[in-house]
């Protein structure tokens, strides 16, 4: 151990008396950090509470939020009080010894312990939370294992390509959309799916998100509870319009939505018989315009 | 430990190494390689043209993809056989003895540009090709954020636009791997470990010289159309792009080729190069940093190499590994590219640790706190860094039930983050601080990565991922592990070791300029993409919400002044170390690692004159009565700046 005599200021007593104040002070601004994040910034946050699933994510989101200023302030106010308390002063010299250990094993103890505490109990909450809720509006791929209770769920079918997303309602004569406009009130099933290259259905306010793959079905499921708009962006990189791939959706009364898909279907009805008949998915065509929606008559089929 | 006493092998150069003697403009140098490569090009072009006539086509394009993969391969073999990169196996293949040995004591500029076998002269050329890389990667960056100036309005073609975004992603992300290893790891880890030499200076040598092919090679892949798959170059979309998707191909093998051979090396010399007393309970942090990188780049780099072979295949030989449409599929390019790619992230992340936890003790003047943590922190993030990849994926569309799995790994992986926050706290504690330039930067890191590790938590919780991911929220989240991690213990570093690479002294008032700009105009451009990304604006993007319209703005303005930042580090550093010269003082911060003590600065050929024996372990900052740290420390002038005994 060192021979070397510590100033006072770095002396063992010196240092003991102000870790009850440091703890004090972090208390205190963690507490009211916490509180402000909770009740003041938790009700805006993102993705809002248009579907169970929104809501979901909004309040996981505010709660690891919560977690965040004890946290930056136990670090702030280390990093604070050590700086400032430590720093060389005018005079000093700045190379003598400082204080000469090499761990503490109940501090490094301590900090293992509650690191992989905290660590282990965000995996278990992230865990319950994207359980419980069918999967959190993630794609959950074509055999999603967190499914709605219900069976009686609206089936709208997403098809991207580059660049735009249609829609296909099997339910109302495998008719296809460009609009989307979806019951309040509802359970919804969305069946992702892509014609070329890979596009992510991100339907921000509902709180859904779903890789579109060609060939492959990618399942999310949505319960809406509020009425209004909301955004549709493609959310992987698809080629040179990928910016600007995104539509506008709406969320109505369920008598509003027959109203819709009811004239919808009567309108679409001569190009619905043109249409393939309706499946999970389509195989695509890298040779022609838009990918293979057409198997048995695309003259690039066979490519 | 394999020492080696004899001069003629324990030195930093072998036998065939080209740039001694005369020869003028055709001495191999980097002229040559271009010449080399322009040949080389225009050969295995004609190659590929001759015996593919006819042979149909990248999709979309008009062009023979072939041809284009055997010039590139055409360029590099020249590009290596210019150099003089190839004489000594050639030599050997065929039985040939090489020439006598030749020292590494080239005077002057001419051996920077050469293909040359000493660690130290490595290191410099990775240190100004490193600055050059990022240099021209965050002009890419400007020219992005000029775009976002507006929601609606456009200064690129959407396609310029995607372009940059792909070319400033990808050489940001390859490149900026060999930040660390490739100036400092290679520069200063022999001489810490107490070593002449390092195990591999040919593998040395070829690493850096793979970088500006690969570099070249990228950006040509703007005047060729560009790429518009980003840095991850997710088929199909990679398949069905035109040939400036092969500049992605080539330009990424190559630099991974470069990592392969920069972390074997690096990885042999500190098992088999360390000095006698350098035991791995005294190895510097630094070292441990460099060893847990070299072994995650062996071990994840192949998986990128042989993503990008399938890709390859795919475009030129028209098999179709990644269509799902025949038989392939592109989960298989995602699975490939992210098991490389999440270990890519700890390849950052591990050496700028490295970097903080070898600086600060040096100016807290105390041992560094629970070493074996730190260097425990460095192995955990390398092998937990294997296991985590899917969360990349978990919107992807693969089965659900591996996805708690993932988060917990995931949320596993702050463990050992967290060490490195024990270990500078641990540090700081009690300590003597002096807060210089090098130390304000690795203070910075600190500041920045908490942020990112914190934003961490978010993009790990797959419900809160149903939100974030693939927004600006995960790009402002990764800008902080990387950017705010390892590219600010990058800068401090350059402060830290320029007085014993160039001799020359930095002014601590321009560095603190510097970093306080750097630091203040750093997160004025990255805290609000964390709100853009949660407001719903998805990456890669040209049009956005008109609400997002001046927080973008706010961010492209602090961006400008963050560009305006560095090129004042340009043109002071520039400055500094060729026109005003100021010489350092020996061992200008006090340190007791073995780098400080060789003969001057910069060190000599060969580093020691003698294999020092070590003493005692690097970092006895606190005890006064310490054994110096190897038996050729001169006491009353090595320890202190100022020559106090």
């Amino acid at each position: 151990m060192s021979q070397n005599v510590l100033d006072d200021s770095r002396s063992v007593e010196t240092t003991k008396k102000a870790i009850p104040k440091l703890i004090a002070v972090w208390i205190v601004t963690s507490l009211i950090g916490s509180l402000l994040v909770w009740f003041v910034l938790g009700p805006h946050l993102p993705p809002g509470t248009m579907t169970d699933q929104a809501a979901g994510a909004q309040f996981d989101i505010k709660f690891v939020s919560t977690l965040v200023p004890p946290v930056l302030f136990f670090i702030w106010i280390f990093f604070g009080y050590s700086l400032v308390k430590w720093r060389v002063r005018p005079g000093e010299d700045p190379l003598a010894p400082a204080a000469d250990f090499r761990g503490n094993s109940k501090t490094q103890g301590a900090w293992y312990i509650i690191t992989t505490v905290l660590v282990l109990f965000l995996a278990a909450f992230g865990t319950y939370f994207l359980v419980v809720p069918a999967g959190a509006g993630g794609g959950e791929g074509p055999n999603p294992i967190w499914t709605p209770n219900t069976k009686n769920m609206l089936q709208v079918q997403v098809i991207a390509q580059q660049w735009r997303f249609t829609y296909r309602w099997p339910q109302f004569g495998g008719m296809e959309t460009t609009s989307i406009y979806l019951p309040v009130n509802t359970e919804i099933q969305f069946n992702v799916t892509s014609l070329d290259v890979i596009h992510d259905f991100w339907a921000y306010q509902l709180g859904v998100k779903a890789d579109a793959n060609p060939d492959v079905n990618n399942v999310a499921f949505t319960k809406t509870q509020q009425l209004g708009r909301f955004t549709v962006r493609c959310d992987e990189l698809c080629g040179v319009w990928h910016g600007a791939m995104y539509n506008y959706g709406y969320v109505v009364s369920q008598a509003q939505f027959q109203q819709w898909a009811t004239q919808m279907e009567a309108q679409n009805a001569a190009v619905t018989k043109l249409l393939p008949k309706y499946a999970t998915t389509y195989t695509p065509s890298y040779a022609g315009n838009g990918g293979g929606y057409y198997p048995p008559q695309d003259p690039n089929a066979n490519l | 430990m394999a020492i080696d006493y004899s001069k003629a092998t324990g030195t930093g150069s072998s036998s065939g190494a080209p740039g001694g003697g005369g020869g003028g403009l055709l001495k191999p140098s980097i002229i040559t390689g271009i010449i080399g490569g322009v040949i080389g090009w225009l050969l295995g072009h004609w190659i590929g043209n001759s015996f593919t006539q006819g042979y149909q086509q990248v999709q979309g394009s008009g062009s023979n993809d072939i041809a284009e993969f055997l010039g590139y391969f055409g360029m590099i073999i020249g590009w290596f056989a210019g150099l003089g990169a190839l004489n000594y196996p050639i030599k050997k293949l065929f039985g040939v003895e090489p020439e006598a040995e030749e020292p590494v004591t080239e005077k002057g500029w001419g051996k920077y540009f050469r293909y040359t076998l000493d660690h130290k002269t490595v290191g410099v050329q990775y240190l100004f090709g490193m600055l050059i890389y990022f240099f021209t990667a965050g002009l890419l960056a400007l020219a992005i954020r000029t775009e976002l100036l507006s929601p609606t309005y456009h200064i690129w073609s959407p396609d310029t636009y995607i372009e940059i975004v792909g070319e400033h992603g990808t050489m940001m992300m390859m490149m900026m791997t060999s930040v660390v290893l490739g100036p400092f790891g290679n520069y200063v880890v022999p001489l810490m470990i107490g070593s002449k030499r390092v195990a591999f200076p040919r593998l040395e040598a070829l690493s850096f010289w793979f970088t500006p092919i690969s570099y070249f090679i990228l950006l040509s892949g703007l005047w060729q159309g560009g790429f518009q798959s980003g840095w991850t170059g997710y088929a199909p979309l990679s398949v069905q792009q035109g040939v400036g998707q092969d500049t992605y191909i080539l330009g990424f093998g190559l630099q991974g080729l470069s990592m392969v051979c920069a972390s074997t090396n690096i990885v042999a010399t500190i098992i088999n190069y360390r000095a006698p007393g350098m035991s791995w309970s005294r190895l510097p942090v630094m070292g441990w940093s460099m060893l847990s990188l070299g072994f995650t780049m062996i071990l994840s780099i192949p998986v990128l190499i042989d993503g990008l072979y399938v890709l390859g295949l795919d475009r030129t030989a028209q098999t179709s590994l990644l269509y799902s449409g025949h038989g392939g599929s592109s989960f298989l390019w995602e699975n490939l590219f992210w098991f490389f790619g999440h270990p890519e992230v700890y390849l950052l992340a591990i050496p700028g640790f490295g970097l903080v936890a070898e600086i600060i003790p040096v100016f807290a003047r105390k041992p560094i706190f629970a070493y074996k943590t730190s260097a425990a922190g460095f192995i955990g993030l390398a092998i937990l860094s294997f296991f985590v990849w899917q969360h990349h994926l978990f919107q992807s569309g693969m089965n659900p039930d591996m996805r708690p799995l993932f988060m917990l790994t995931t949320e596993l992986i702050s463990i050992p983050t967290g060490f490195i926050y024990l270990v500078g706290m641990g540090t700081l504690w009690r300590a003597r601080i002096r807060l210089t330039t090098p130390m304000l930067f690795m203070l910075g890191v600190y500041f920045n990565f908490l942020f990112g590790g914190l934003t961490g938590v978010y993009v790990s919780d797959v419900p809160i991922n149903v939100t974030v991911h693939g927004s600006f929220f995960v790009m402002a989240h990764f800008h902080y592990t990387i950017m705010g991690g390892v590219i600010f213990a990058f800068f401090g570093a350059i402060y830290y070791w320029t007085p014993l690479v160039t001799g020359y002294q930095l002014s601590e008032k321009l560095g603190k300029i510097h970093f306080w700009t750097m630091i203040v105009f750093f997160n004025s451009t990255f805290l609000p993409l964390f709100a853009v990304g949660a407001l719903g604006m998805p990456r890669r993007v040209f049009e956005y919400a008109h609400r997002l319209q001046f927080l973008n703005q706010w961010v492209s303005v602090s961006a400008y002044l963050l560009g305006a930042s560095l090129l004042f580090f340009t043109v002071t550093f520039i400055w500094q170390i060729a026109v005003t010269r100021k010489p350092t003082v020996r061992n200008p911060w006090g340190s007791r690692s073995l780098e400080w003590f060789v003969e001057s600065y910069p060190p000599p050929a060969y580093n020691f004159k003698r294999v020092p024996v070590v003493l005692s372990w690097p970092y006895e900052y606190g005890d006064p009565n310490a054994l110096p740290v190897a038996d050729i420390v001169n006491e009353t002038k090595d320890l202190d700046p100022v020559g106090r005994a």
